[in-house]
């Protein structure tokens, strides 16, 4: 059932204009033997009214649980008004703004949200958005390995702290580049990395530095010391970071004595649904002095030929469609609408309502892990300060006891066993502002039946 | 104005504050922000009403014609959106149990496949997040299959000339160098060039087919032939898939891998530039390297395959299941189209872009590959237009913008002098294609008489004409509270 205007009588006129017999005869180009027969492994077209049946089916086989499931995705109140206008036709189906004339309001909205993205982050520029949180910190690694011209030896220092998908995703994508990604461990106790522990993987030439802030576990790094020691050893600094906590913690622009170099991370909390995992965005911001290693679409703000103030793509000298093999990077679409829809979000919130939020999603979950400690056979695996994640040991497999809550609709964490096999039993847990002091009693109270 | 400028300290919304009273007194002070972000203070109407009026000053698929070539700009149907929006896929966690996903793991299954089918190859991951991904996936898997077999040898990449940019700065990225290859007057690859070019360094070929020239590559099967037998494999660059969607299959062409863009063929909506989505299909000999993750059935059971199932794997390329929301609308947009439909699209763009040459050619504007079939989309190049009258490709472009008609691709490929590449998808109608070409034609006449009337366009826009070289010199990239009036 495609969306095909054409009348009978108008495929005759056209086809009478361009001269051929028949539509076939427009493919005379492709050999004959080549054409594809029936294509068996499509079903055949729907009607809007068939397929809305189908798809209504498919949803209500996802039961409606209550999350405390965080790990890089988090459930947050999204404003009714942010993706009523972000869907409409125009931000919905335009394309990139090649022609800024004709295409000021997303120019417009780009600048604004790289606006807020450098006061989020206290760094000089944002780009346009990258993919998702995790291949932007394979972008951001990139960009240290051409920023640091000093460092010869592309080594990347990675705490094993920093979210086990980014690694391997990052991994995936500069491996083909010779550059060596150095797992720095994280201190049993603390859950933290510790500078000693840095300072044990560094050699003579560091490129840079991954620090993730909250990290996995959801704790609080030192940021300001390891930034200090990286700079005073001319490696960059690169901070993974949760922009909602950016809220109420300290910018990365502003850790140590002169801040991280490069800020990155995935833009979800801003107003993205949970959406199955996508469409999220990533999210990359840097020093003035790194700007032209920026990969991706970066808009400016100029003047028209009367002076009127508008918007354009600047610095597209770095990017593939002019410089091909020799871009920064080979991306090219972005995520256009769900940055439209966290530039919105971020302007209906405003810095209290984020503060708001950020501030209830770390009672909240201080709130929970507390009560899940008091079941016996439940116990904070660290005793570091958290935002709003923790990670909890078990004394039955973490396995069986998330299928087990699962089962009474609630999703109860992710099980760290697979990443962290050292750990043992043990669940990472959150609790977002849209948790109810009674769905944390209500997964306390399942939690010791399932324990027990 | 910018939303920064309608800011007023102070000013807060309610309605969307939890009601908890909380505050983060016990983290140390070394760990909090000292001053809250600048971002604005504005109400929620000011919001709303600055983003409407914003999103009014864009040209869009549903309010113009969008012809912009290789891009694919094909209406985007409603009930994607809608239906990939109910609050069951919504809701729905990247780490929530298989069981409680099965609704959702079923879609990907069937895309999947349908795709295998469509494009004749043997399995498709979904993972790559745009276009530019899954071409890194694709010619990171070409990598992994020649390191699989010993071959270390294969450092090189072969790419035409007519590429997409893309194309060349994804060979840099997996650490291959690049050579290129001409490409002749008639729009098909230099055969004789590319047999020189090909040996045991070539680790294989991207080829966009139709070329971005607007034609089908006829050599094909003798491209395929040579590049094999260099041992080299060949990947298919999706981008012109509309072109022949259920017509011929890139897996009978001889492709080893290709990437199929959903935003382009499979109507998922560009957003003012993403996200997009940008799956890769392998044939059987790829199979093993696919990027993670990617859904398979047992019995009656969807689950996704990890590192334990396809220990080759290239690796993952997101933190979760790439654009999954853009899949969703991907998968519902083919299962409305169904397999008769696939054919309609591809003739039907067939036979807009073809009757717009024709046109084109009426009217008297010159082909750059006059003697030839258009694909789905066609060039037009202005050189004489520009030696005669002064005029240029992207004058052209701008008082078409007056006229309420989005602006072609502009100086793309780059072989072509003052050229504008034209498609118009299967879902315009025949008026708006003559429309176009009024315009264009008028645009001409306009150039004859009133040379500063086309020069100085657009006219009815925001703006006029924006100073480029004043932003990429005087950086203004940000709004800055400390700098504002």
């Amino acid at each position: 059932m495609p969306f095909i205007p054409h009348t009978e009588q108008e495929i005759t006129e056209m086809l009478q204009a361009i001269g051929a017999d028949d539509i076939s005869a427009l493919f005379e180009e492709i050999p004959a033997h080549l054409l594809a027969g029936e294509l068996t492994g499509v079903p055949e077209g729907m009607t809007e009214m068939e397929i809305s049946r189908l798809m209504h089916a498919r949803a209500s086989q996802h039961p409606q649980s209550v999350c405390f499931l965080g790990a890089g995705a988090y459930e947050h109140h999204i404003p009714a008004a942010v993706w009523e206008i972000t869907t409409r036709g125009e931000y919905y189906s335009a394309y990139t703004p090649y022609q800024a004339e004709a295409s000021q309001g997303t120019l417009q909205l780009t600048y604004e949200y790289q606006s807020m993205m450098t006061a989020l982050t206290g760094m000089d520029v944002s780009n346009a958005s990258l993919y998702d949180g995790a291949s932007g910190l394979a972008e951001a690694v990139l960009m240290a390995v051409r920023g640091n011209r000093k460092s010869k030896l592309r080594k990347i220092l990675v705490p094993t702290t920093v979210h086990p998908s980014y690694r391997k995703t990052t991994q995936t994508i500069v491996q083909g580049q010779n550059i060596e990604l150095c797992e720095v461990p994280y201190d049993e106790t603390t859950g933290v990395t510790s500078l000693d522990a840095f300072k044990q993987q560094a050699g003579d030439d560091i490129t840079a530095v991954v620090i993730q802030q909250p990290n996995f576990f959801g704790n609080l790094e030192s940021v300001d010391e390891i930034t200090d020691w990286a700079h005073e050893n001319n490696m960059l600094v690169i901070a993974v970071v949760n922009p909602l906590s950016l809220a109420v913690l300290k910018a990365p622009g502003d850790w140590g004595t002169t801040g991280a170099d490069i800020a990155c991370g995935d833009g979800q909390p801003l107003g993205a649904p949970l959406s199955a995992g996508g469409p999220y965005y990533g999210f990359i911001c840097c020093t003035q002095a790194l700007v032209r290693q920026m990969p991706g679409r970066i808009v400016g703000r100029t003047v028209d030929q009367d002076g009127k103030e508008g918007f354009v793509l600047t610095l597209q000298a770095r990017e593939q469609h002019i410089r091909r093999s020799k871009a920064t990077s080979n991306i090219c679409t972005n995520q256009g609408l769900v940055v439209t829809a966290s530039t919105i979000h971020m302007s209906i919130l405003g810095a209290s309502g984020l503060e708001k939020a950020a501030a209830a999603c770390h009672a909240n979950t201080i709130s929970l892990v507390k009560q899940l400690s008091q079941i016996d056979g439940v116990e904070p695996a660290f005793n570091s300060t958290c935002f709003h994640e923790a990670v909890l040991k078990l004394k039955k497999p973490a396995s069986e006891v998330l299928l087990a809550l699962a089962e009474k609709n609630i999703l109860g964490g992710y099980d760290l066993s697979g990443s962290y096999p050292e750990l043992g039993d043990a669940i990472l847990v959150c609790a977002t502002e849209m948790r109810s002091d009674e769905e944390i009693s209500a997964y306390a109270k399942v939690l010791a039946e399932v324990i027990a | 104005m910018l939303i920064f400028e309608h800011s007023k300290a102070g000013r807060k919304g309610a309605p969307q504050s939890p009601k908890l009273k909380a505050s983060v007194s016990d983290i140390p002070d070394s760990f909090l922000r000292k001053n809250s972000a600048a971002l604005p203070e504005v109400s929620e109407m000011q919001a709303v009403r600055h983003y409407t009026q914003l999103s009014q000053k864009n040209f869009s698929i549903d309010t113009h014609f969008y012809p912009l070539g290789s891009c694919t700009m094909k209406y985007n149907p409603r009930a994607c959106n809608t239906l990939a929006m109910l609050p069951g896929f919504l809701s729905r966690h990247p780490m929530a149990p298989e069981a409680q996903s099965q609704g959702f793991l079923a879609c990907m299954y069937e895309l999947q496949s349908m795709l295998s089918d469509v494009t004749g190859m043997a399995a498709f991951s979904l993972a790559p997040m745009a276009g530019a991904q899954g071409e890194f996936a694709g010619v990171a898997m070409i990598e992994a299959y020649h390191k699989s077999r010993g071959d270390d040898a294969r450092k090189e990449i072969l790419v035409p000339n007519a590429a997409h940019g893309t194309n060349p700065a994804t060979a840099t990225m997996c650490g291959f160098s690049v050579r290129e290859i001409p490409t002749l007057d008639n729009g098909d690859v230099d055969l004789d060039a590319l047999k020189e070019a090909v040996g045991p360094e070539t680790a294989g070929l991207m080829l966009t087919n139709p070329s971005t020239l607007g034609v089908f590559e006829r050599q094909i099967e003798t491209i395929a032939k040579v590049v094999h037998e260099a041992g080299g494999l060949l990947y298919y660059d999706g981008a012109n898939l509309n072109a022949i969607l259920g017509k011929i299959r890139p897996g009978d062409m001889g492709f080893d891998v290709i990437h199929s863009n959903l935003h382009k063929t499979f109507s998922t909506p560009h957003g003012g530039g993403g996200p997009g989505a940008g799956a890769v299909g392998v044939a059987e000999r790829l199979k093993p390297f696919l990027p993670l993750p990617v859904v398979t059935k047992e019995g009656e059971d969807y689950r996704w395959m990890t590192e334990k199932d396809l220990p080759q794997t290239i690796g993952r390329l997101s933190a979760f299941m790439g654009n999954a929301g853009v899949l969703l609308r991907a998968y519902i947009y083919m299962r409305m189209l169904g397999r008769e439909g696939m054919v309609r699209v591809a003739e039907f763009a067939t036979l807009n872009a073809n009757y717009m040459m024709a046109e084109a050619k009426r009217r008297g504007f010159e082909l750059a590959i006059p003697d030839r079939r258009a694909s789905h989309e066609f060039i037009i190049t202005l050189k004489n237009e520009a030696r005669d009258l002064q005029v240029t490709a992207m004058d052209f472009a701008k008082r078409l913008l007056d006229l309420g008609y989005h602006a072609p691709t502009t100086y793309f490929p780059l072989l072509v002098p003052e050229c504008l590449l034209i498609e118009p998808t299967e879902t315009e109608a025949r008026e708006v294609l003559d429309g176009f070409m009024d315009a264009m034609e008028q645009i001409r006449e306009e150039a004859k008489t009133d040379i500063d009337l086309v020069k100085g366009a657009p006219y009815t826009l925001p703006v006029k004409r924006l100073d480029e070289v004043k932003a990429a010199r005087q950086l203004d990239l940000a709004w800055k509270a400390d700098k504002a009036k």
